[in-house]
């Protein structure tokens, strides 16, 4: 009986600790048998086993700061066209109040990444699309300019370029007469960076976004949303935006 | 015999005028006479493909890569346009555009339309530091 238990016990022990040890047994110089936060290799397609999301903490978030907007710009290479009723605008800060409590908040909105599009339902060419890990993009190559998917953002989340633009950043092709938006900086994503937003914010010390894998239970991103209550906006639209918030 | 001997001229003259047709392209093309498109090659070396692949399918190799770039996030650098740019850019204005711009000065001689730099930067990416 005892013997028995023991053996039990020890089996299990030895597994327990087979198991912690695995993870970090190298095979070879450079190859794990099981990979731990695996990157992607540039040859290998995005996965739908990742959703990309942001949490946005909105009492972390300073009122009258535009640290994450002057990033985007910067990184993206949107130019003030003195035209700001029409330039392209992938990040804004919202600020709202209470009117009963007077409480304030200050918001960043951009794309919010929605799982069910609407700017991919209504747009006629199939050139607003949603990657596999879930990052909502414009193709400039097959985009004819015509902003249904403008009209069917419940956020306004996209613009179009009105003029002609020079000097892009090699990573950020934009161009005259297509619809764009935020791209969650998908070239940096790509390359397993931050997006431009996130790294200003952090860099500033507000820490106000975290960027991760929703589907990641290690995650920082997916750890905080299953332990503190974040929002949607606009969840009443069932949309399932990747982008939440915290504190609204 | 006669009826051979027909043959024979005839066949002889035949030979003479395809031989002449299929020089002629090359003679003009050696003289001066048709202008030439300036290929300026600031950095030789070996490209990704040899030359005749490369002029007649470049523009199949950035399309194809375009897609898996665009919808798969796959950025090998092989047949990337970014790479493309930061190879054959001109040491003089740093572009692939301009009059002797590599893309720029076949595209023009050719007549076909570049769209690509309506949205690409037609310059590569300044290496933070480095002198332009
Ligand atoms: S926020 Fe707007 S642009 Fe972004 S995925 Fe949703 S509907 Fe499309
Ligand atoms: S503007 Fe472009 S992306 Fe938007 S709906 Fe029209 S074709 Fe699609």
């Amino acid at each position: 009986m005892s013997a028995d238990t023991n053996e039990v016990l020890s089996r299990r022990g030895f597994l327990a600790i087979s198991a912690a040890t695995l993870g970090g047994v190298m095979l070879a110089p450079g190859v794990r048998l099981i990979e731990i936060a695996a990157a992607r290799a540039p040859e290998q397609p995005v996965s739908r086993k990742v959703r990309w999301g942001l949490l946005i903490d909105t009492n972390k978030c300073a009122p009258g700061c535009d640290d994450c907007v002057k990033a985007c710009a910067t990184e993206n290479g949107l130019k003030n066209t003195g035209h700001p009723r029409t330039d392209a605008q992938w990040i804004r800060k919202v600020e709202l109040k209470d009117m009963r409590t007077g409480r304030t908040n200050s918001v960043p909105v951009m794309c919010q990444h929605c799982e069910e599009p609407p700017c991919v339902d209504v747009c006629p060419t199939g050139a607003s699309f949603k990657r596999a890990d879930g990052i909502v993009l414009v193709d400039r190559h097959i985009c004819i300019g015509c902003r249904y998917c403008m009209m069917a953002c419940p956020y306004k989340a996209r613009s179009i370029v009105f003029q002609s633009i020079s000097d892009q950043n090699p990573d950020v092709p934009r161009g005259n007469g297509c619809a764009e938006g935020c791209t969650l900086c998908v070239h940096r994503v790509d390359r397993d960076q931050q997006p431009a937003c996130v790294e200003a914010c952090t860099k500033a010390g507000h820490n106000a976004m975290i960027f991760g894998d929703l589907n990641d239970p290690h995650s920082e991103i997916a750890q905080r949303v299953a332990k503190y209550a974040s929002t949607q906006i606009r969840a009443d639209l069932q949309l399932n935006p990747g982008v939440r918030y915290q504190g609204l | 015999m006669k009826h051979n001997g027909i043959g024979a001229s005839a066949g002889r003259i035949a030979r003479a005028i395809c031989l002449l047709a299929l020089l002629l392209p090359v003679l003009a093309f050696a003289s001066d006479r048709v202008p030439k498109p300036v290929i300026d090659i600031a950095r030789p070396g070996k490209c990704v493909e040899d030359t005749a692949t490369m002029r007649r399918e470049h523009p199949d190799m950035l399309k194809h890569q375009r897609d898996l770039t665009m919808h798969e996030g796959i950025r090998t650098q092989k047949h990337s346009l970014k790479e493309c740019i930061s190879c054959h850019a001109s040491t003089k204005t740093g572009s692939v555009l301009g009059n002797n711009g590599f893309c720029q000065s076949c595209h023009e001689y050719a007549s076909v339309k570049i769209d690509c730099f309506n949205c690409h930067a037609s310059k590569p990416k300044r290496i933070a530091g480095a002198t332009p």
